[in-house]
């Protein structure tokens, strides 16, 4: 494992966005996919040569998987004790997030080559790839937590742009904008959660942060303990902060509310942004401080229900939508909330960090049937011209590879064995079992769930309405087939990992302490998640495999239920209510009402007295210069006032 | 004694003898074309720049009446590169203008002024400082002479600063008064916090937050920037608003040593306002150039917050956040007033659909906004991380906290002039610009400063090592 290989991965992408960026519309637009592609595809190389050699050869020292600093330089010396430093950490996750990353990038990358080809905007296209996959490397990649901080940002602001691809769209342009204010804000608190940490701890770098805040002698720690506001202490407030950040991006209630609207972006976006990588950015930054957490179990109980709520109501919401990528976004919501509440519920070391473990493997297994879903949802896209699943139906003649892959990533997502869904998930299950019957019941109960929304959507887009597609398949002008080889390869290649991930020894690889873990998966506790997600493929069967009158009649007989999921618990308009309604009416109208009579009143009550005093020199004066000297004159007073008279 | 005058006063000397050469020049009336002119003072100006570079020396001039150091040597070497800048982009505007060389005597005055109060150690200097780099300020933003609004705004301004130099001079008199002194090491000492005391600091304080349009002291801001050239208006938000944070650093800070608290708590009156009301009011705007100003006087808000914590690190976060501010607004500003020249056009919604037209000047103008709202990897993401860390060193979350909410409203509105460039449609966008090639240089610095100062490392512990001595 040399370090120039692992520098090589994240600038490789970067070398792409700046060549593009700067070259691409005129010069290289026929060939900016090719060149992007195969850039990515040396990055995935040199990824997995990486992780093999790290797990293999060079990461273990005493059977403990070390964490390894590839390359780090003082960047800036911000204060005597302070600096910030860049560089490359290698340790079990960030080796992981390497190979997922890329690999997810590369096949997007493909997938592209066929779905955007013909588009005006070609190599901006391939560029903006370029620039979101180097700067979540860079992200994955840090070594501390300022650094973090700023690949975070440009992740933002890549997403921003892919979302926004399409910006002859209206929609495309709120959603691009809605992503970017609402993770903005969640950004806010990842801020003031690195100001608070970084002030208790003295440092910013991860390795020091963690040896200083989980060391129960040291002074930071007890000091962070110690010190609180409103009654909780500044240890639990930084940490909170930290996974608000997190929250925002992996768009975890309450911040969701930009995933499903980020779906107007282009499919292959979706993908890559929204299954595999950015999403899951707020679970790796939970997982990088988990030492820290571990110590803190309000914070830990935070992102335990957190992830838990957002995982059910995801699910519930996902049947009820129409859009075939929203049905996907809120599953992958109520995935990641799967992986929130499974750090959540774990603890630090051997056993107690099962969960931890499991979060880890399945973010690993649904980075792979996630882009899946995601890749054959575009597929779909790309030959009805629709979103919706009313427009689809009976597909799965002429699309038979799109069809059979679309399956096993549902049977993955299901969690029916031997699919890779099946072990990461029954993996999380038993350590909710272990530490929270609460939160073992509700997973339990989503993972029916999403064995019957995955398989609505199966079924609806594959099978139902029969004759209507297969013959006009034959005789549409318009269409165009399956799409291209290059859209068909990436679809089988993730097909073969979503049957075969589930296989890869994650537990004696990541664990929370570095040292391998004892696994074993129970038959008799996995009879009741394979059940439930056999019972809820079968429900779906029953209702969507032929077009018939029984979803509508079940959703008429839910009544206000189904019509506040369908209309996703009125989150948005919530949104809407509290920005337009309460704020404006309550804060604005009334700051309003006071600028206009109280302010501009005293200022024309002292106006009026100045007026004697300006009376000689108005003739000279345009506007309401009188005002201004005279708001001049009240601030000095009412300093003068408020530090002479009331503060001393 | 003379070669020592020399090296010690060598920016002044600079500023001078330029000042000498246009005179003699305006008289000679010798080159007609002004576009030599301008190119002569460009060189000129350079020059002086480059001056900060060699023969630094500390010490003191007239009975310490003046006094200099490595670090005031690259505050006023900061100045002179803004200035620099904004002549550079002024080319466009002064080309066809008959009283250029006018302009830049009036100029280069309010920058030897500027120049004085910086090395001033003694109110009265500091005070002679503050008024030359004032009053020569109004006549400049009364260069569109034919415009009726540039009248308004000279008006206004000289006014607006007769009000605050009168509070000022009267806050320097009692402090005079209750300590027999004027020289500021000697002050320090003899404050002590006697109610009369703290209304002259008080007084003071007020003269530099009208000079800093600092809330409750901005008003004449708005009028004043949307209605002079934009080449005024420059200069007026950068490098006007610099030299006062540099003395505020340098001078004002030191006398209320003894006051720490009150100080502190003055700030924070003051940050909270200023940041908050700017920002509330930029929001309304669709002039671009008020829009600016009223985000500046939220930047202001920034700046004080580094100030407030009273540390070597938050100097040198004020004095960082400043270099990258003079690059980012005069980028935004450089584009501004080609937009202007050549077409009289002043408005955000003018703005429409610019990227379809001019790709380039389009990019200049966003990346300018992004490194202002502060979003990496531009350098204005670190300068307003560096003020906030500083300020965070308090421990006083509640501002912080305000602070930082301020940061996400102040990205809305310069991600909606950036909106309006890239996304927004336009049946009649404003035809393609053509700056002249000193336009486009002063972009390509703005650019290399907005991205490049931010990775260049050293900048930071360079300031640091200045100011910690």
């Amino acid at each position: 494992m040399s370090s120039l290989n692992i520098v090589l991965i994240p600038l490789l992408p970067l070398a792409v966005f700046l060549l593009l960026g700067l070259f691409g519309r005129k010069y290289l637009s026929k060939f900016a996919g090719v060149i992007a592609t195969f850039s990515v595809a040396v990055a995935a190389f040199l990824s997995l040569s990486t992780a093999y050699s790290y797990f293999f050869i060079t990461g273990k020292t005493e059977g403990v998987y070390q964490k390894l600093e590839v390359m780090k330089f003082t960047w800036l010396q911000f204060a005597p004790n302070i600096s910030i430093d860049m560089g490359m950490l290698i340790d079990p996750i960030s080796v992981m997030m390497l190979v997922v990353v890329t690999f997810v990038s590369l096949m997007v990358h493909v997938f592209s080559l066929g779905y955007m080809k013909g588009e005006a905007r070609y190599a901006t296209y391939y560029a903006y790839l370029g620039l979101f996959t180097f700067s979540m490397l860079g992200l994955v990649l840090s070594t501390n937590i300022f650094q973090i901080y700023m690949f975070w940002e440009l992740v933002g602001v890549s997403s921003f742009l892919l979302i926004g691809y399409y910006f002859e769209k209206p929609s495309a342009v709120a959603a691009s904008k809605k992503a970017f204010i609402v993770t903005r804000f969640a950004d806010l608190g990842f801020l003031i959660g690195i100001l608070i940490l970084g002030f208790n701890a003295e440092t910013l770098d991860f390795g020091t942060l963690i040896q200083r805040l989980t060391d129960p002698t040291s002074t930071y720690l007890q000091g962070s303990v110690a010190s609180s506001f409103l009654g909780i202490s500044s240890l639990t407030w930084g940490l909170v902060m930290v996974f608000l950040g997190g929250a925002g991006k992996s768009a975890m209630f309450p911040f969701h509310i930009w995933l499903p609207d980020a779906m107007e972006g282009p499919t292959p976006v979706s993908a890559l942004i929204h299954a595999a990588t950015m999403v899951v950015a707020g679970v790796y930054l939970v997982a990088r401080l988990f030492p820290v957490f571990s110590f803190d179990v309000a914070a830990l109980d935070v992102v335990t229900y957190v992830g838990a709520f957002s995982a059910i109501l995801a699910a519930v919401i996902a049947c009820t939508q129409t859009d075939i990528k929203r049905v996907l976004a809120y599953s992958t919501m109520s995935q990641i909330g799967y992986m929130m509440f499974s750090l959540g519920v774990s603890r630090y070391g051997g056993e107690h960090g099962l969960g931890y473990m499991a979060s880890m493997f399945h973010l690993f297994t649904h980075a792979f049937f996630k882009s899946l879903l995601f890749l054959g949802a575009g597929a779909v896209i790309h030959m009805v011209h629709s979103n919706e699943m009313s427009d689809m139906g009976g597909l799965r003649k002429s699309m038979p590879i799109t069809h059979i892959t679309f399956l096993i990533a549902c049977l993955a997502i299901a969690g029916v064995p031997p699919f890779a869904g099946f072990f990461s998930k029954e993996e999380i299950l038993l350590a909710a079992f272990h530490s929270n019957k609460l939160i073992y019941v509700l997973a339990l109960f989503t993972s029916g769930l999403t064995a019957f929304y995955m398989f609505r959507l199966y079924f609806s887009i594959f099978w139902s309405k029969e004759t209507q597609h297969t013959t006009d398949a034959h005789h549409d002008e318009h269409d165009h087939g399956e799409g291209t080889l290059s859209m068909k390869i990436p679809l089988i290649i993730l097909g073969i990992c979503a049957i075969s991930s589930g296989f890869v020894p994650i537990a004696s690889w990541i664990t929370s302490d570095g040292l391998p873990l004892e696994t074993h998966i129970d038959m008799a506790f996995s009879v009741a998640p394979v059940a439930l997600g056999l019972g809820g493929i079968l429900l779906a069967l029953f209702l969507y495999k032929k077009a018939n009158p029984r979803p509508d009649t079940i959703a008429t007989s839910m009544g206000g239920f189904y019509r506040a999921a369908h209309r996703k618990f009125y989150m948005d308009e919530l949104y809407l209510f509290i920005t337009k309604k309460i704020i404006i009416k309550l804060v604005g109208r009334p700051a309003a009402w006071i600028d206009k009579n109280i302010v501009d009143g005293f200022m024309n009550f002292i106006a009026a007295v100045t007026a004697l005093f300006s009376e000689l020199i108005k003739g000279l004066q345009s506007g309401k210069l009188q005002q201004y000297a005279a708001y001049y004159f009240a601030g000095v007073l009412c300093f003068v006032l408020l530090f002479i008279y009331l503060w001393h | 004694m003379n070669s020592e005058f020399l090296i010690l006063m060598k920016q002044e000397m600079g500023v001078t003898l330029i000042l000498f050469i246009l005179l003699f020049l305006k008289i000679w009336d010798g080159i007609k074309e002004n576009g030599i002119l301008l190119h002569l003072i460009n060189v000129l100006l350079l020059l002086n720049f480059l001056l900060g570079f060699v023969l630094n020396q500390n010490g003191e001039l007239f009975n310490g009446m003046f006094a200099t150091n490595s670090l005031r040597v690259m505050e006023k070497s900061v100045l002179n590169l803004g200035t620099l800048i904004i002549s550079l982009q002024a080319y466009d505007y002064l080309k066809s203008h008959k009283h250029l060389l006018e302009f830049f005597m009036l100029l280069l005055s309010t920058l030897l002024g500027m120049f004085f109060m910086i090395s001033s150690n003694n109110l009265l200097m500091f005070y002679l400082g503050i008024e030359l780099s004032s009053i020569p300020l109004a006549a400049m933003a009364n260069f569109d002479m034919d415009k009726i609004k540039s009248s308004e705004a000279a008006v206004k301004m000289i006014l607006s600063s007769a009000f605050a130099s009168a509070l000022m001079l009267f806050g320097i008199s009692f402090l005079y008064g209750t300590s027999g002194t004027l020289n500021f090491q000697e002050l320090v000492s003899l404050i002590t916090g006697s109610p009369l005391q703290v209304f002259a600091l008080l007084l003071v304080f007020s003269g530099f937050a009208f000079k800093l349009s600092a809330v409750p002291f901005h008003l004449w801001t708005a009028d004043v920037y949307e209605g002079a050239p934009v080449a005024v208006t420059s200069y007026l938000s950068v490098i006007s608003k610099a030299a006062i944070v540099f003395v505020t650093l340098s001078s004002l800070a030191p006398l209320f040593s003894h006051l720490n608290e009150m100080w502190y708590h003055l700030l924070f009156v003051t940050i909270i306002l200023t940041i908050t009301l700017g920002n509330i009011f930029a929001i309304r705007q669709d002039n671009i150039k008020r829009f600016l100003a009223f985000s500046s006087i939220s930047q202001v808000g920034f700046i004080l917050l580094g100030i407030s914590s009273g540390t070597a690190t938050g100097a040198t976060s004020a004095i960082y956040f400043l270099v990258v501010y003079i690059f980012s607004n005069l980028g935004a500003f450089g584009v501004i007033a080609l937009l202007s020249s050549q077409t009289g056009k002043e408005n955000i919604s003018d703005l429409k659909g610019f990227y379809q037209t001019n790709p380039l000047m389009g990019w200049v103008l966003a990346i300018s906004l992004f490194s202002l709202g502060g979003i990496p990897p531009t350098a204005g993401f670190f300068g307003k991380m560096f003020l906030v860390t500083a300020g965070a060193a308090k421990g006083n979350y509640v501002l912080i906290t305000i602070a930082a909410l301020n940061m996400v409203i102040s990205l809305y509105y310069y991600l909606r002039v950036v909106k309006a460039i890239f996304m927004d449609k336009n049946e009649t966008p404003v035809e393609p610009l053509r700056g002249s090639l000193s336009l486009r240089l002063a972009l390509l610095i703005c650019m290399i400063g907005v991205v490049g100062t931010g990775f260049a490392g050293g900048f930071f512990e360079h300031i640091y090592q200045l100011a910690a001595k």
